[in-house]
This record gives structure tokens, sequence and C-alpha cells, in this order.
């Protein structure tokens, strides 16, 4: 059930999600999106580029932080507008867990025509991955 | 070496027209481990108000990928592509991209800049049908380390 505008005010938050990233996610994603970039599958090279180790595509993060957003809103398609900065890569180890993604969001304004801006914070281990992680999602 | 700042407002020929396929939106968002049946059932997708099944917010990634290519290639621009990363990105949705739509891609040099001696170049991609209805608008912002 989708929340109306008159649901929602400025500190609303959003449910928070967790999700894991493994290096077959990462393989999967680079299939799917086209982005074969070699440190997101290579510890060889990702190393030999001074990042300490294989590295999730940013744009999967990004991807999997803007489902508590589509998640909430009800309807993907309310999410008019979605920005994000890269603020620190998400290192992905070659075992079974993966790394942890966790988000939460909250209702940072009110805007005209039922439209509300959402502020997330994306963590993994603790350190803030995406900055000015922000999405306008069209409500009602 | 830095980015010349006179290639802002630079623009390249529209891109071949990208069909998108219901069966490329499911691998999409199987990629992104979403199950909402909007992006894979039309009959759910109907439901929600739209005409086929919508792809995820950030499906524009897989268009304005390929359609950016054409500035990090262009010999004048001189990006080192061995030492870029993903600084920024933003999608500005028009309406929803959906199964069937025939989209066109046009990449423009929004923005360049040099920071402590890191390159930082803004492409702007706009997507529209091959009729010309707007439908997304994506920036994307990489970043050249260490080459200025």
């Amino acid at each position: 059930m989708s929340p109306r505008p008159t649901d929602v005010e400025v500190g609303t938050e959003l449910p928070e999600q967790t999700s894991r990233v493994t290096r077959a996610d990462l393989v999967r994603y680079a299939g799917a999106s086209g982005d074969l970039n070699v440190i997101h599958w290579n510890e060889r090279v990702a190393r030999a580029v001074g990042l300490p180790g294989v590295i999730a595509h940013g744009m999967l993060t990004a991807g999997l932080a803007v489902r508590a957003v589509t998640a909430w809103a009800g309807d993907p398609g309310a999410v008019v507008d979605y920005s994000v900065r890269f603020s620190r890569p998400v290192v992905v180890p070659d075992d079974d867990l993966g790394a942890e993604l966790t988000v939460r969001g909250r209702v940072a304004a009110l805007l005209e025509d039922g439209r509300v801006r959402v502020d997330l914070t994306v963590t993994s281990g603790g350190d803030k991955v995406l900055s000015l992680a922000r999405a306008v999602v069209a409500l009602g | 070496m830095a980015l010349d700042a006179g290639l802002v407002g630079r623009s390249y020929p529209p891109s071949a027209v990208y069909e998108v396929g219901r069966e490329k939106i499911a691998e999409f968002a199987t990629a992104l481990a979403d199950p909402d049946p909007v992006y894979r059932d039309p009959a759910a997708a109907r439901a929600a108000g739209h005409p086929d099944v919508i792809a995820p917010p950030t499906f524009a990634i897989v268009l304005s990928l390929g359609a950016g290519n054409v500035v990090v290639e262009d010999p004048e621009v001189g990006l080192d592509y061995s030492r870029v990363v993903h600084g920024e990105q933003r999608f500005t949705h028009h309406r929803p991209i959906r199964a069937g739509d025939r989209l066109v891609a046009t990449a423009t040099i929004d923005a360049v800049k040099t920071v402590a001696g890191n390159d930082m170049l803004t492409t702007r991609v706009d997507l529209a049908t091959e009729d010309g209805e707007p439908v997304c608008t994506t920036r994307s912002m990489l970043v050249a380390r260490g080459t200025a």
C-alpha cells in the first residue's frame, strides 16, 4: 500500500533494508548492465590499480539502495529523480558471505504536487559508501 | 593533462534506436535481487497504471553507459580511462522506461573541472523515444584520478 502525501512528514522513516553482495552478484550485474570493467571481477587487476580488492559497481550499490524507496513507495514508477555520489568503494571479499549493505531512508523535504524528497544513508561495514543519495518520489 | 573547458556543450550524434525488451528489464531487476512484479508481469504493471512492465529507476544506466562511451573515447576529450572512477550519477525520469520503448540516446558534455589534480567530466545523456518524447535524462560524473 502506497503512502499518501498526507501520511508523510519530514522525518518519516522508511523501513531499513539490508542486503548482501557477493562476487556472483557482481558477475550477474556486470552482464545485466553491460559494465564489464575488470575491477569488478578481477582481484589482480583491482589491486594493480591501487584498490584494496574487487569492488562492487557503484551503480549496483545505488540500484540496491533505491529498492528501499521503491518498496516504500509501492510503485517504482513514482521515483522521478534519483541521484548519488559514490564516496567509498564497497570491497567484496572472495567468500560466500560477500559484503553487507544497510540502507536507511527518511523523508527530508515535502515538495510541490505531492512529491517528497527521501534522503538515504547507505553503509557497508559501518562506512558510508554513498553520500548525497536522494530520491524524489511522487506520492498519491 | 587538464580537461579543456571549451568542451562544455559539445554534443554527439544520436545513438541507434535501443528497443527495451521485457526480458532485459527482468534480467536487470534480477541482478538487483528485486522481486517487484511490475518489472516482470505485464498484468501487475497494468494494475499499477503502466501500459507494460516498467524498468527499475537505475535501468537507464544500460543506455547511458553506451552513449557515454562516445565521450570517453573522443580523442579531443583525452580522458585516461584506466584511471577513471564513477563519481556521481543522477537520473531524472520524465516517465518510467517501459518494455516496447524505442529509445534514442544523445550525449552532451555538461561540465568539466579540475579539483586537486583530478579531472572531472560530467556527461548528460538525454533519452527520448524515436518520435521525440523525452523519457529520461542521466548525468554521469567521471573522475580521472591524478591526471590533471
